[in-house]
């Protein structure tokens, strides 16, 4: 088929469906030349989307909704089918990148201020697509349905039902039921599916047609604050003096970075892999250890730092206050300077969550509030010895759970204060007085051990940061 | 000639014609919205509104149980789906405190619902996710729970053990 007659057939297609007169406009629009690289992360969002859409209707194929069945499912889809490992993969890590892409993305409008005059709903919609976002994280991270599935859900249904009035209704809700079951599994997946995805079409669509509207906003000019009543003009003539034609002008540094985003995520799919499912999805099985998907390690740690008056108000309050601060924003500051020099307190709140998030997150992940449950016995290098009283001591302080949360020589778990040189700091008496009654989140043992072997622990811990004699093993005796 | 205009198609009665086409188009909109939606939204919360029967399930016999420590026992649902399979596993911890008493708990933590462990040597409830921890009667001895374990209800049948099943307990809260 010669040229012209290809011509002649695309002339033909886009009399019909407009394409010239559509599309044509919206592709060469233009925009600031000055904006360069810091306009990619918008376009890398929706890139990473598309990645979570084409992986999702593949994963959809095989995954199995309903109970037991599921796990089945994503085994086989890990391990059995062609490629399943490799898609799953892009699709675990196209949700993190989506979630750090949109995070990103919004620091950044954030920064320059682009969410004022006249762009306030621009930035609401992204508001919103974000929180969906999350919640596609969420839903995505039960929908990998095990161990650690099955009690997340209790976790946000435990969550849930700390509402007041309407708790329980709320926590029955996310669990299809009064309990884990069946039914849990398929309302996730409906929403992970249907209704989240149809909601960030939905939110994509408006966030674009806005863009369209009000134009992509230039870089930050401390000489051009933003005045609602001359903004438009302004920006109109600037933008025909100086703007550029969207494609492929601007357009090329967007496809750019997003092939290194899709690059990473096929690279972290076939080289590390999708994460390891847990244990099946049996509620009764206790040997889960529950942890959020990274993203939500900052509030698993902030949930397990607070102290228990304010804990409801937190746990209810952040996403609903977040929320409405996020929202609103634009209507509390939506005209002046948008340039970050200007806007002091922009970059320290950035700074603070960042340093939080992070912070937080270590700890989330490090999690030293809990018991450490396979912590070993004391070695001998720590103990100082493998016979005698203190030798039982040390065996002791194990089988009586006090490793669980006590560190010693670098042994044990951190949720209470580390007893390495205790010897030095507490008396016979106080040791006996805190071990026996407890205290200070520390549980009372009074009941559970004898006094021989109070005598014994206590002998050890008197050891602890204390220089021995050699002859001080043997007197050491209950 | 020209043709005498009926009175519906003046101006005045174009508009009032057009606004009445406007509200019965709106209005026949919400009503298609109203049938399409109520069948599924009620469908969707059907589960929160019903309210399961409860159910006595044997977990074991009563020679099984010695006097002593708790014992992880697992026992189905009230109610399975019939796709449920392993999900539809709840767990519970039971002692046997005497010959004749039995005490069980369920398995969820009352801060967050995780599964708590029972650590037979300190004799104590822990948890893994937020360092809950509970003594042997399922009273709080450390950490965020704010109230005790949820006791179940036990009985013995015919030389069976039995427990009653419950809902996920949930801790609710009166923001005071």
């Amino acid at each position: 088929m010669s040229n012209n007659s290809l011509i002649r057939i695309w002339n033909w297609i886009d009399n019909r469906i407009g394409f010239s007169d559509y599309i044509v406009p919206l592709m060469v629009h233009l925009v600031p030349d000055n904006a360069r690289w810091w306009y990619i992360f918008g376009s890398a969002t929706l890139c990473a989307f598309i990645v979570q859409v084409v992986t999702g209707v593949a994963l959809a194929m095989s995954y199995v909704p309903g109970g037991e069945e599921t796990y089945q499912s994503l085994q086989y889809i890990t391990n059995t089918a062609p490629l399943g490992s490799i898609v799953r993969g892009m699709h675990y890590y196209g949700a993190s990148a989506m979630v750090m892409l949109a995070v990103i993305h919004m620091v950044q409008v954030f920064m320059h201020a682009t969410y004022k005059y006249p762009r306030e709903m621009n930035w609401m919609s992204g508001v919103v697509l974000l929180f969906v976002v999350l919640g596609m994280a969420f839903t995505g991270q039960l929908l990998r349905w095990d161990a650690n599935g099955v009690w997340s859900v209790t976790v946000a249904a435990e969550m849930a039902g700390r509402t007041p009035i309407v708790g329980p209704t709320l926590a029955h809700f996310i669990l299809g039921g009064e309990t884990v079951g069946g039914s849990t599994i398929t309302r996730f997946f409906a929403m992970h599916v249907f209704i989240m995805p149809a909601m960030i079409f939905a939110g994509i669509g408006l966030h674009m047609l806005l863009i369209m509207r009000h134009g992509i906003s230039e870089m930050p000019d401390v000489d051009q604050p933003v005045d609602p009543d001359t903004y438009k003009e302004a920006y109109e003539e600037r933008i025909q003096k100086t703007g550029v034609p969207f494609w492929p002008v601007a357009m090329w540094r967007d496809m750019v970075f997003s092939t290194i985003i899709v690059g990473v995520i096929l690279a972290c799919a076939v080289f590390v892999g999708p994460p390891a499912l847990d244990p099946p999805p049996n509620p009764s099985s206790i040997n889960a250890n529950p942890l959020p998907d990274w993203y939500f390690l900052w509030y698993f740690a902030v949930l397990s730092l607070l102290p228990p008056q304010l804990e409801t108000w937190v746990i209810l309050g952040v996403p609903v206050v977040g929320f409405v601060v996020l929202f609103f924003l634009p209507l509390l500051s939506n005209k002046g300077h948008r340039a970050p020099s200007k806007r002091p307190w922009a970059g320290g709140t950035v700074i603070f969550g960042s340093v939080a998030f992070i912070v937080l997150t270590i700890y989330g992940y490090k999690k030293p509030w809990s018991p450490d449950f396979g912590v070993k016995e004391l070695p001998v290098s720590v103990v100082g010895t493998d016979h005698g009283p203190l030798a039982e001591g040390a065996k002791l302080m194990h089988i009586k759970g006090c490793l669980y949360c006590h560190d010693i020589g670098g042994y044990g778990g951190h949720r209470g204060p580390e007893l390495t040189v205790i010897g030095k700091l507490l008396t016979r008496d106080d040791l006996i007085i805190r071990i026996n009654n407890g205290g200070h989140n520390m549980p009372a043992f009074a009941s559970s051990i004898s006094d021989s072997e109070l005598q014994l622990i206590v002998d050890f811990l008197l050891t602890r940061g204390v220089k021995q004699k050699p002859d001080d093993q043997k007197s050491a005796t209950p | 000639m020209s043709k005498q205009q009926s009175p519906s198609d003046q101006p005045c009665c174009q508009q009032q014609r057009r606004t009445f086409l406007a509200r019965l188009s709106i209005g026949l909109s919400a009503v298609i919205g109203f049938v399409i939606a109520l069948p599924g939204i009620g469908f969707v919360l059907a589960p929160v509104f019903k309210k399961p029967k409860q159910k006595w399930r044997t977990v074991g016999k009563l020679a099984d149980f010695k006097v002593g420590g708790f014992v992880l026992v697992q026992y189905e649902d009230p109610s399975p789906v019939a796709w449920a399979g392993v999900t539809a596993t709840a767990g519970a911890w039971i002692r046997r405190a005497s010959e004749a008493e039995f005490i069980a708990f369920s398995i969820n933590c009352r801060h967050l619902g995780c599964p708590v462990r029972w650590v037979e040597d300190p004799r104590l409830f822990m948890c893994p996710c937020h360092g809950g921890v509970y003594y042997e009667d399922g009273t709080v001895a450390a950490g965020p729970p704010p109230e005790p374990l949820e006791r179940l209800n036990v009985r013995i049948r015919e030389g069976l053990v039995e427990i009653e099943t419950g809902p996920t307990p949930l801790t609710l809260t009166t923001l005071t």
